[in-house]
């Protein structure tokens, strides 16, 4: 036994990855060679800005005066009245700058391309959250932006299209596959491919070939330290039940991995909510780890949704955010693990849950965390009255407005 | 001996070079493989690299993307391209390499696909997304099965990296000509002989340069420093533009540009 392994042989969750960027049996480093150095350089600028006291200062300032946070950690007494059960809690990271968690990673991702003396940013982008928050963090910063998006996704988010191009950055149109998230990667890396002497590539989710997964992660444990800190605060015990949606998963690794790494927190029941779209089958949902399996896309060993060819399969989501065929490799982990539990919920559980939360709360949430309130939903009513449940909220609503007035046809 | 590595030692005792095309299977259409293969063979290559089409491939430009999407969309499986390879395989002696993104192999199980790509009849292996430190396990179940796997130096890569790359790599080393993703281009960078005079420094394993090569004169000025050529996109495209033409028309096409390119071979060119 290694100072790193529990007794089972299990990894030690706090010491992940490791060296070679493993979650366990996930993640690694599966990419071109052109790529190679790449990441290899970004990784050793991520080490030094770790050890670097001023860097942890810097972010610290621009997570309170620019991001605005804390963000709140805040009762929803009229959900929690409706559920009749657990107590519902909301983690307010709709209330961040531009409107979504994605800004946490996008800032401290400049932050590291400045170190770097990179001069050019490029984001792939589904909701356009992620192309939102990194259009604004390289406006803030200074630098040239580039966002790859879907042409199916530039229609359902058009308001973050035009938030992007307002300040300042160029908004690619991805018109090959489904023209979805999937497909925007896949243009951001092979831009990546030939330009990274001078530009960052920001992905914008805890997936990818090592050390992106690690980095998001770290830039958004922000909100579970948060979290946990609130909740001893305002309640006077750590939650019992955190419920996050996970597209790619990195409001839910910054949100979970807090919890996971500290064994003071192993009674909290961690809950991740995959996007079940329409059906079971492929083309139907976007799923990996509820329908998934191994397998290699975007740079690391994850549950992905492939045919038994390794070809990707189609997925579907009502939510831009979520329309994507892999998960990042931690989750994937957690999974196996069994630290970490996975649920469905499906498009129109979500968009019921959007109206319920903004009926009952008046709040407005994005698609994406109403899945996860769609399973809050669902679990409250069964649990104690003191059971204390937090809910990532992840984004809010604006983006959607157009989709869901269209889906519901008002 | 590996048919890959008796190609490379004949030519090199007979001081000649290769002309390696790649060419995706399932384009211009789903059953073209072996005609397209013998083809290649008359018209002077000695190596040809299989791309086996897959979704996503984030190291293709648009040429070969489409080419890929093509083959998907008609129906091109891993088993129907091992099908044909294996028809195919007896009536052929040029080497057979096959490119394929490691989601495909790692789907398959490593061994399952190193097993059925040598039963099948191919010599090798490029799986052009599998790093290598990420390789040890392919290393050794294409060594078990007597098969090659060659790996990718790119311009970035910095040369003691190159060197370890190269101990790694079998039959040859795959020299990336220039940063980005495979497409045409009308000039090859300048640094290329002075990049592979480095690399000859550190190995001696056959070396090969692709990516931007696309005419005889860039053959001929890729093979004055290095020992084979690699041109994908501009055969890949020719192909595609006769997706409508019989397999008859097709085959005379990779024939007549394959043979234009291998006179790139015996030019005696200058480096630039
Ligand atoms: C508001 C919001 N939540 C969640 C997601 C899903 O991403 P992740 O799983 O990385 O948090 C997105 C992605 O665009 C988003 O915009």
């Amino acid at each position: 036994m290694t100072a790193t392994t529990t007794a089972t042989g299990t990894p030690d969750p706090a010491q992940l990855p490791d060296p070679r960027g493993y979650f366990g049996a996930f993640g690694g480093t599966y990419i071109p060679e052109t790529l190679h150095h790449a990441v290899a350089e970004l990784s050793a600028e991520y080490d030094k800005a770790k050890a670097d006291p001023a860097f942890a200062e810097q972010m610290a300032t621009l997570n309170r005066d620019y991001i605005g946070r804390p963000t709140p950690l805040q009762f929803a007494p009229r959900l929690t009245e409706k559920c009749a059960g657990a107590q519902v809690w909301l983690k307010r990271e709709d209330l961040a700058h531009t409107g979504a968690h994605k800004i946490n990673n996008a800032i401290g991702q400049c932050l590291l391309a400045l170190r770097m003396g990179k001069k050019r940013i490029i984001a792939e982008t589904g909701a356009g959250q992620h192309g939102t928050a990194t259009a604004t963090a390289a406006a803030k910063f200074g630098l040239e932006c580039e966002v790859y998006m879907g042409e199916e996704d530039m229609r359902r988010q058009r308001p973050n299209v035009l938030r992007m191009q307002l300040m300042g950055a160029t908004v690619t149109s991805v018109k090959d596959g489904s023209r979805t998230l999937k497909d925007a990667t896949n243009a951001a890396l092979r831009d990546w491919m030939a330009t990274s002497q001078d530009t960052h590539y920001i992905i914008g989710s805890a997936v990818g070939p090592h050390p992106f997964p690690m980095i998001v992660r770290d830039f958004q444990s922000v909100i579970g330290n948060e979290t946990k800190r609130q909740c001893q605060a305002q309640v006077g015990k750590l939650p019992d039940t955190v419920v996050a949606v996970v597209g790619g998963g990195s409001n839910a690794a910054g949100m979970f991995y807090p919890f996971a790494s500290d064994p003071d927190c192993a009674n909290t029941q961690l809950i991740g909510v995959e996007p079940g779209g329409t059906g079971t089958s492929f083309g139907q949902h976007a799923a990996a780890i509820a329908y998934g399996r191994p397998g290699v896309l975007h740079g690391s060993l994850s549950y992905v949704l492939q045919d038994d060819d390794g070809q990707t399969a189609p997925v579907h989501s009502i939510s831009a955010g979520l329309d994507y065929p892999g998960i990042g490799p931690e989750h994937a982990f957690w999974k196996d693990a069994g630290r970490v539990s996975y649920a469905v919920i499906d498009d129109k559980e979500a968009l019921d849950a959007f109206q319920t939360i903004s009926r009952l709360e008046g709040i407005l949430p994005a698609l994406e965390p109403s899945h996860a309130l769609g399973h809050v939903l669902k679990i409250a009513p069964e649990l104690p009255n003191d059971h204390v449940l937090v809910l990532n909220l992840c984004g809010r609503g604006d983006k959607d407005l157009d989709e869901v007035v269209r889906l519901l046809e008002l | 001996m590996n048919r890959i590595d008796s190609i490379f030692t004949d030519l090199r005792a007979a001081g000649g070079k290769a002309l390696m095309p790649f060419v995706t299977a399932g384009d211009p259409s789903v059953g073209a493989l072996p005609a397209v293969l013998s083809a290649v063979e008359r018209g002077g290559a000695s190596v040809v690299e299989v791309g086996i089409p897959f979704s996503d491939p984030i190291a293709d430009g648009p040429v070969i993307q489409a080419s890929m999407k093509h083959a998907l969309d008609h129906g091109a499986t891993v088993e129907g391209v091992f099908a044909q390879v294996k028809a195919a395989r007896s009536d052929l002696t040029l080497g057979l390499v096959a490119m394929v993104s490691y989601s495909i192999v790692h789907r398959w199980g490593l061994t399952e696909f190193v097993d059925t790509a040598a039963e099948a009849g191919f010599d090798g292996f490029i799986f052009p997304d599998l790093p290598v430190e990420e390789s040890d396990a392919a290393v050794a179940a294409a060594r078990s099965a007597g098969l090659i796997l060659s790996m990718l130096v790119a311009p970035s890569t910095p040369i003691e990296r190159a060197k370890r790359i190269a101990e790694a790599s079998t039959g040859f080393v795959y020299v990336v000509s220039r940063p980005g993703i495979t497409g045409a281009r009308t000039a090859l960078p300048e640094e290329l002989p002075g990049r592979l005079a480095s690399l000859r420094g550190v190995t001696d394993t056959p070396m090969t340069v692709g990516f931007g090569v696309s005419t005889p004169e860039q053959v001929a000025q890729v093979v004055s420093v290095a020992d084979a050529a690699i041109v994908g996109s501009a055969l890949v495209d020719h192909l595609a533009q006769r997706r409508d033409g019989g397999a008859e028309a097709v085959a005379l096409a990779a024939e007549e540009m394959v043979a234009a390119l291998a006179s790139g071979l015996g030019q005696a060119a200058g480096t630039q």
